[in-house]
């Protein structure tokens, strides 16, 4: 008999680990999720930074730009702006490809590096003594040529300053893998996953401390239990209770139980046959191996390149694009080219054979999905359906992409209808008849069948 | 640039498409139902369990999809982003200026070009379903050089090193034989090649031949405009379907024919004709004669026009008042013929003279281009080939043995000429008897020029990289002249001049068309007959036998006459606009020969001329001529491709080789047979009758009189006396904040031409069925042209025949019948029947005034067809895309390279499920997006169907009726409770289309006052 308990004894350890690893797992999904939308690549970077890039005139011409005197509009065009042409090779604390930025307003005058930033070749070819140094330093690579005016390269360099500032003020440092870490909002999520570590510890310990009690009683009973049977002064009616067994068979013959067990085994079953029908065709966590182990979680998380960098047609057409080989040259053509992986591409260009990417994300042709309504016009994120893509070592889907999945979102959405005058009159319209109900994406139609099945 | 790397081409990848088919299984459909054994029980059961099996295990694994980018991205290409690009569509028949809507690198739209003076903005039928020409499998697909009975692939460099030394050795003329070509720097090519051999001579010939017409003109087609002229009297010209250039003349005649409450005055149009053609259907007053008679009434009419001439024996009131309008209306009519006939073409050029047409009606600095052949000088040549005094013989996309009516005499020439080459882009009737084949490169794989008109130029450009290993007909015979230059640096030298710089060029390419002049007119070869002459000729014509059948040979509007579109199954299927047949020729016969001979429709009987016999199936044609036959040329391929053989039957060899050129009529005697083979008709007999509700017409001298009733609006009885339809509803009224789409069809504008037609069904993926399924009833076309005749009775025979006899006799057309037109569409109701019968709601209305209909919520009850009063919807009763028994009729769905062709926003629907016209709603979508994205609303105009784009006549609006600035607003303010009419109003289901009455100018009184 004890045996019998013993040997069961590590299955039940085993499933009660797993339980809550995998609550722990669906904890941390949770504050992943709720992060996504704060964090990584703002898809409206660039729009803030031609806003700012207009507004920039000023700011240069009252002179006030360099170090913490610097407008709050210049650096964060210079954030958007150095996001879309630096951070493919540079970053401000750390040596990327070229060198780290932090003090380079220190080491360099501005006037040196606007026409450095421009067209550095031409100043190496002059001879200058640092720029031919640099050149040097970094492997003979050369930085191309930016055409960024003046006030751009200015609110670049005020952004790197700010930034140096607020990396000097964090005591830890970037954790490196964790892109959130360069806005202050890491800290308060390392304090959440801290806290949420020690309730699994306390709960861990918790369920040992039950199982040991578990344990001990059975072993206490049995212990007691030969106690007694080594007693003679038993009556008949002590050795019956001793001897006592619970009757199976009255219980297995229960009509009331039978009922019960029944009726809960036909519950799970319809449950577990509709979810698994429901779940026909559903790929939400399709996580297939590509052909080249591309990294987003490098490229979008630490490295911060904007999505529309390499996806070039998210903002304009139905397609998002799958780059083409030709845009990972365009860095990939200095950076890392002994990597086996880079390799594939510089093999798929040699012999004219296009990467067969696995697609993951597949609507069915009968639906019409166009990804600019979406970012351009609405405004959304892409992580808002493509979850934490700068995380994301290899890419899956988050969302489960189907109808209701659709539909819900179309229900609760609000129009984006701000400064868009296709929307003014039925903005309007919508208020004068329901005072206070927001005018989603459904109450303009967005539900309707022929507005995706075509 | 490799079209296929495209992501869209993913979406129909084969793995998946297999795999997507997996669900159902193959159930062979051809079964007959009384068949038994076929399909038993048991084989039933088995078939469904493994169904179910193989369902559950298709869907259980999702396929692997690859996503493939381009390598190299171009940069004007953005995956799913439409590309236009200018372009030129002529073939030898008709002259379109082009957009081509690409896609991903593929071609698979074509729209009007609006920047062209000619075509402006218009398309014809033909050129809509050109794109789906270019995905045609049934082109050669590279070089070939004949060894024994069949063809061995060659490789360019040696095909070319062959075929220069065998024109170098060749000791006889070298004959280049073409349809017309309007490219100055094709005929400059031409020319250089002649340069090297100086014993070629270039013979053009027209499948429909204008030989007469231009002798008649020296040497071109008269400058033509429609739009200044009152009176229009055609000779048999079917000028708004097939003559000369149907979609310049179309656009100009309807633009005579708007009228409007401050406009009340319309062109009026006599037409003179044997068979019933388009021109003759829109004729406010037409005349059947017979072809032999056809000289007479030039005559006729000549007299009475110029006082001249002799005694003619042919008398009409109709033409007596034709030619009292063209008199009364000097410097503003127009007399046209389509006679091949020189006498008739010159009497035809002295009445224009005498009318003062030239310089008004005829622009005398803008003659046409486009028909160049001479009967005569290929009539020499084929005398030649038999002779023996051709030594080499090129056919550029000519195919003369089968549609030149000497075909037999080309085929036995071609077997005695030493070299033959051919350039045709397939092994056809004439191809495949020549020892070489160096296939042209379809016309949007190619650069060329063109000068449709004097003065008026246009570019083509390759819009996709030749999909086969073709070239460029230019390019092989600078070749083989010894000239390397490409085609496209060839054509930059000819246009230098017109062309300076690059700037200058890039626009010219960027917009198509340009002005300035390269072609120099081909000199008449034979004099023109003077008035005299020609009237000596009419009058010692030989006299026909008053019993004599007598058959008038005619060019279809979809099919053409040189047959070399046979393969494009589009056109085989677009309904002819008149007797509504699809697939196939037949002998049009009137209702009378038919009762006399005791003919029903469909019996096949046997037409012979010349020693030919061909074997057709009658239809009963209202309008043609009595003691007339009509057959269509360009039918009867045999080496066309699978779509295009065996369809109907070659009746070219029954015209009549006169000895001054062609004449595409003949005496013929007719034979029945005990074959009868049906005719594949989309619509049957419908008479105007009882047609009120649908369809209405009034005259031009009540619309005068009072614009506000020439349109009946039927009123329901209700309790409180006859009330306006919509006075009483079962539905509640739709609030459309947004957007109200609306369609209004001018009918007075409408030709019935069929260019909607095939535009819709490009642009919307819509099957071909094939010629059993029409008669099944089962056409899948979103958009019809109804076409009803009228009746010579009325309900004044209500006393003497009865109610019944007469509505009985009324379904019968006249003999002469008006014709009236009306494209039929789902007209989008209001309060739409069929939405309220769907169980599953698949047809629902939108917040925008559309029905919607969803493709993957019907489950095929049908229910909602039986409710549509309109009779707008189609259901797919089979897999078009994979059942083999399509893959003749609808192969481009079955192949890769067909598929290129599929508009990729649309779906392609499913077997089982009903579909129907969406007003373009993958149209209404992009519009809005392009205006959202741009942060404004959409402008009118940018958002447009497919029909609407695409009507040469501009007789389709389409847009907002919710802007209330919108040309369909402006419309519909002005014509309301004038021609505005829905049809059947009475039922009340309040349609989004809107009908104009049709305005008939019958009355000769008119003009006569207007200008006294």
């Amino acid at each position: 008999m004890n045996s019998i308990r013993l040997r069961s004894l590590p299955h039940l350890l085993l499933a009660l680990f797993l339980t809550f690893a995998g609550a722990q797992q669906a904890a941390a999904q949770q504050t992943g999720a709720a992060d996504v939308k704060k964090e990584g690549v703002v898809p409206g970077a660039t729009d803030g930074a031609t806003a700012a890039t207009a507004a920039a005139p000023d700011a240069g011409g009252s002179g006030g730009n360099g170090g913490g005197g610097a407008d709050a509009a210049a650096i964060s065009a210079g954030d958007a702006l150095f996001k879309n042409n630096c951070a493919q090779c540079h970053a401000v604390n750390e040596v990327v490809v070229g060198p780290a930025l932090a003090g380079i307003t220190k080491r360099r005058t501005v006037s040196w590096l606007i026409p450095w930033i421009k067209n550095s070749s031409k100043v190496v070819a002059s001879g200058d003594e640092y720029a031919v140094a640099i050149y040097n330093k970094y492997n003979k690579q050369q930085m191309p040529s930016f055409a960024l005016s003046d006030q751009e390269i200015t609110s670049i360099l005020a952004w790197v300053n700010a930034e140096e500032g607020k990396a000097t003020a964090t005591s830890g440092g970037p954790t490196v893998g964790n892109a959130a870490t360069a806005d202050g909002q890491a800290d308060g999520g390392g304090a959440e996953a801290g806290a949420g570590k020690y309730v699994d510890i306390l709960l861990i310990v918790l369920v040992v401390v039950l199982i040991v009690l578990v344990v001990t009683l059975v072993i206490i009973g049995n212990l007691m239990k030969d106690v007694l049977r080594g007693r003679k002064d038993l009556d008949g009616r002590d050795v019956e209770i001793l001897e006592q067994r619970f009757d199976w068979g009255k219980m297995y013959r229960s009509p009331l139980l039978r009922g019960i067990v029944g009726a809960v085994f036909a519950i799970v079953l319809v449950y577990a046959g509709v979810q698994s029908v429901m779940a026909v065709g559903l790929t939400q966590g399709y996580q297939p191996t590509q052909p080249i182990a591309f990294s987003h979680k490098l490229h979008a998380g630490e490295h911060q390149i904007n999505c529309a960098y390499c996806h070039t047609s998210v903002y304009k057409s139905k397609s998002a694009n799958i780059p083409s080989a030709n845009i990972c040259m365009n860095c990939h053509s200095q950076i890392k080219t002994e990597s086996p992986e880079i390799k594939k591409i510089y093999r798929a260009i040699e012999r004219k054979q296009p990467i067969q990417w696995v697609r993951i994300h597949n609507l069915p042709d009968l639906a019409y999905f166009n990804h600019s309504q979406h970012t351009q016009v609405a405004g959304l994120q892409c992580q808002t359906c493509h979850g934490p893509i700068q995380n994301m070592e290899v890419v899956y889907q988050y969302s489960a992409l189907t109808m209701g999945w659709c539909i819900n979102c179309h229900r609760e959405m609000p129009v984006n209808a701000k400064d868009n005058k296709y929307y003014d009159n039925l903005v309007k319209l919508h208020d004068t008849k329901n005072a206070g109900a927001p005018f989603t994406v459904s109450s303009n139609g967005g539900t309707e069948c022929s507005k995706c099945h075509y | 640039m490799k079209y296929w790397k495209g992501i869209e081409e993913l979406e129909s990848a084969p793995e998946f498409m297999q795999s997507a088919f997996a669900e159902f299984m193959p159930v062979k459909e051809s079964h007959a139902s009384k068949d038994a054994t076929a399909a038993p029980r048991r084989d039933f059961l088995k078939l469904m369990g493994f169904g179910v099996a193989a369902a559950t295990l298709a869907s259980c694994e999702a396929p692997v999809r690859k996503a493939i980018p381009y390598l190299n991205k171009p940069e004007e290409i953005d995956p799913a982003i439409s590309n236009f690009y200018a372009s030129t569509y002529f073939t030898g028949a008709d002259y379109n200026a082009v957009l081509v809507k690409t896609r991903e690198g593929r071609p698979i739209k074509l729209e009007g070009n609006p920047e062209s003076p000619i075509t402006n903005g218009g398309l014809s039928a033909r050129a809509q379903a050109a794109v789906l020409s270019l995905y045609d499998g049934g082109r050669l697909q590279n070089f070939a050089i004949k060894s024994g009975n069949g063809y061995e692939k060659a490789e360019v460099a040696a095909f070319d090193r062959a075929v220069r030394s065998k024109l170098a050795a060749t000791t006889g003329r070298i004959a280049i034989v073409s349809p017309t070509i309007i490219s100055p720097t094709t005929k400059r090519a031409i020319a250089e090649f002649a340069a090297r051999y100086p014993n070629t001579t270039h013979v053009m010939y027209d499948a429909q031949s204008a030989s007469a017409l231009l002798q008649a003109n020296g040497g071109t087609v008269p400058g033509y405009d429609f739009s200044r002229a009152n009176i229009v009297v055609s000779l048999d010209a079917d000028f708004l379907g097939t003559w000369i250039s149907p979609v310049e003349y179309g656009r100009q005649y309807a633009m005579t024919r708007k009228v409007n409450r401050d406009k009340r005055t319309m062109s009026r149009h006599y037409q003179f004709e044997t068979a019933m053609t388009l021109s003759g259907c829109n004729a406010d007053i037409r005349v059947p004669v017979k072809p032999s008679e056809m000289g007479q009434v030039a005559l006729a009419l000549y007299n009475a026009v110029t006082g001249a001439g002799g005694a003619s024996a042919y008398k009409n009131d109709k033409l007596t008042q034709a030619a009292r309008d063209l008199t009364a209306n000097r410097g503003a009519s127009l007399v046209i013929s389509g006679s091949n006939d020189p006498a008739v073409q010159a009497l035809v050029t002295a009445m224009n003279a005498a009318l003062g047409s030239v310089g008004t009606t005829i622009n005398p600095n803008a003659p046409s281009y486009v028909r160049q052949g001479d009967d005569a000088r290929m009539a020499a040549l084929v005398n030649d080939m038999n002779n023996g005094s051709v030594g080499a013989v090129i056919f550029y996309n000519a195919n003369p043995v089968f549609n030149h009516p000497l075909g037999a005499k080309v085929k036995s020439g071609i077997a005695k000429v030493p070299l033959t080459i051919s350039m045709n882009d397939r092994l056809d009737e004439t191809g495949a008897l020549c020892q070489y084949a160096a296939p042209d490169s379809h016309w949007l794989e190619s650069w060329n020029d063109y000068e449709p008109k004097r003065g008026f130029l246009s570019l083509a450009q390759p819009v996709i990289t030749p999909l086969f290993s073709t070239r460029q007909g230019q390019e092989s015979l600078l070749r083989w002249a010894g000239n390397n230059t490409t085609y496209y640096q060839y054509l930059r030298a000819t246009w230098r001049a017109l062309t300076p710089n690059d700037a200058a060029w890039d626009k010219v390419v960027h917009d198509g068309v340009a002005t300035g002049t390269a072609l120099a007119a081909a000199p008449a070869t034979t004099a023109a007959l003077s008035p005299a002459a020609a009237i000596d000729q009419i009058g010692r014509a030989p006299k026909t036998a008053a019993n004599a059948v007598e058959l008038a040979l005619y060019e279809k509007v979809g099919l053409g006459a040189a047959g070399c579109e046979a393969n494009n199954p589009f056109l085989q299927e677009l309904p002819d606009p008149v007797s509504k047949a699809t697939w196939g020729n037949y002998v049009a016969v009137p209702r009378k020969m038919a009762v006399d001979n005791e003919w029903e429709q469909g019996d096949v009987i046997q037409v012979t001329a010349n020693g030919y016999t061909v074997e057709l199936p009658v239809l009963i044609q209202p309008g043609q001529a009595n003691g007339t036959v009509g057959i269509a040329l360009g039918y009867g391929r045999t080496q066309s491709g699978k779509a295009g053989d065996q369809v109907g039957a070659n009746a070219a060899p029954l015209a009549m080789a006169a000895s001054n050129g062609l004449m595409y009529r003949n005496v013929v005697t007719l034979k029945k047979t005990d074959a009868t083979s049906p005719i594949a008709q989309t619509q049957t007999h419908h008479t105007i009758m009882d047609r009120k509700p649908v369809v209405q017409e009034n005259t031009l001298a009540q619309y005068i009189k009072n614009p506000k009733e020439v349109t009946e609006y039927e009123k329901v009885a209700t309790p409180d006396g006859l009330e306006k339809p919509n006075k009483v509803s079962l539905w509640q009224d739709y609030q459309y904040n947004n957007h109200h789409w609306g369609m209004m069809i001018d009918l007075n504008s409408c030709i019935g031409c069929g260019s909607c037609v095939i535009g819709c069904q490009t642009e919307n993926n819509t099957a071909v069925v094939g010629k059993q399924e029409v008669i099944n009833r089962r056409e899948m076309h979103w958009m019809r042209i109804d076409r009803y005749y009228s009746s010579d009775h009325h309900k004044d025979e209500f006393e003497t025949v009865g109610k019944v006899g007469t509505y009985a006799a009324m379904e019968d057309p006249s003999d002469n019948p008006q014709v009236i037109f009306q494209p039929m569409m789902c007209q989008q109701c209001n309060h739409a029947p069929c939405e309220t019968v769907c169980p599953v709601l698949a047809t629902t209305h939108s917040s925008e005034g559309l029905n919607q209909m969803t493709y993957n919520r019907c489950i095929g009850t049908r229910y909602c067809a039986n409710n549509c009063p309109y009779k707008v919807r189609r259901f797919n009763w089979f897999s078009y895309y994979s059942n083999e028994k399509f893959e003749t009729v609808n192969g481009h769905m079955f192949t890769d390279l067909g598929r290129m062709v599929l508009n990729p926003d649309v779906t392609v629907r499913a077997r089982g499920v009903m579909e129907k016209c969406s007003f373009c709603i993958q149209r209404i979508q992009l519009g809005k997006l392009e205006a959202k994205k741009q942060k404004r609303r959409p402008m009118d105009g940018e958002i447009v169907s497919a029909c609407a784009q695409s009507c040469p006549t501009e007789a389709i609006v389409f847009g907002d009726m919710r802007d209330p600035n919108s040309r369909i607003s402006q419309l519909m303010r002005r014509e309301d409770g004038e021609r505005a009419f829905h049809a059947l109003e009475s039922i009340n289901v309040q349609p989004n289309v809107t009908y104009l009455t049709k305005i008939r100018n019958a009355e000769s009184e008119f003009f006569a006052k207007e200008n006294a």
